[in-house]
């Protein structure tokens, strides 16, 4: 019985080492080296994923509501001028 | 405060520190997988992207190196998923002959072809294990499975790998 399993694991290293050797010579070494620094490329990374700085709905509201008032009433600037 | 402590809180030259210690391991740890440089380039940078984007979940005194490879790790292996969803074995190879140059390099890209049809998990750990030489132990951190998974995972490569290569004749 132990021969029989020590024959099966015999028989399994050889067939490990024999698909081994057909990856290595299909599949080629690679260069694990990093080509450049990439670090550059880590921060356009970050500034890509940075939310753009966005106004709310409600601040063009009130900024178009204030401009209609300015058009209609200009006297009211001198009010806000009084008050600076 | 040391320098994973500066990263977690956010600290940007905690993090370029971290980076430039550790891009070369991630990147080789990737490439080692996915074979292709411009590929590991993007996936290096997405690790750290994931990870920056985590810092705050990461315990300071906590191990980097391993947490970057197991993020390094799942990214190589969901685009290995991708790429082996994108190619398709032929049905039927012929028999060939290594006489001849040509042939030969025919046959090498039949066996590339056979390997990427195998499951993708299947394929990460038969490439570390097999072709990468990588301890079991190191692959099964990485991949955060038990040793024997990534040993049964490379068996039942080795025997899908056998199939194919018996179909195509080509002799392991």
């Amino acid at each position: 019985m132990k021969a029989g399993n020590h024959l099966k694991q015999v028989h399994l290293k050889h067939d490990e080492e024999e698909v081994r050797a057909v990856l290595r010579g299909a599949l080629p070494a690679v260069d694990t080296e990093p080509p450049r620094d990439l670090w550059p490329a880590m921060l356009r990374r970050m500034e890509e994923a940075a939310p753009a700085a966005r106004v709310p709905w409600y601040d063009w509201a009130l900024a178009a509501g204030l401009a209609t008032v300015v058009l209609f009433f200009p006297k009211v600037l001198l009010l806000f001028a009084y008050h600076l | 405060m040391d320098l994973q402590e500066r990263f977690t809180k956010g600290d940007l030259d905690a993090f370029e520190a971290l980076f430039r210690q550790f891009q070369g391991r991630v990147y080789a740890w990737i490439m080692r997988i996915v074979r292709d440089a411009g590929h590991a380039e993007d996936l290096t940078v997405e690790t750290f992207w994931r990870i920056y984007q985590a810092r705050a979940r990461f315990r300071p005194d906590g191990d980097f190196a391993a947490w970057a490879y197991r993020i390094a790790t799942n990214l190589a292996l969901s685009h290995v998923k991708r790429r082996s969803r994108e190619d398709e074995l032929p049905p039927d190879e012929p028999s060939v002959s290594l006489a001849n140059p040509a042939v030969e390099q025919e046959e090498h890209e039949q066996i590339r072809r056979a390997f990427q049809s195998l499951p993708a998990k299947i394929q990460v750990a038969v490439t570390l294990a097999l072709v990468e030489d990588r301890p079991y132990q190191e692959i099964a951190d990485a991949l955060g499975i038990a040793t024997g998974t990534v040993k049964s995972r490379v068996f039942r490569g080795l025997q899908l790998l056998r199939k194919h290569l018996k179909r195509m004749r080509v002799h392991a």
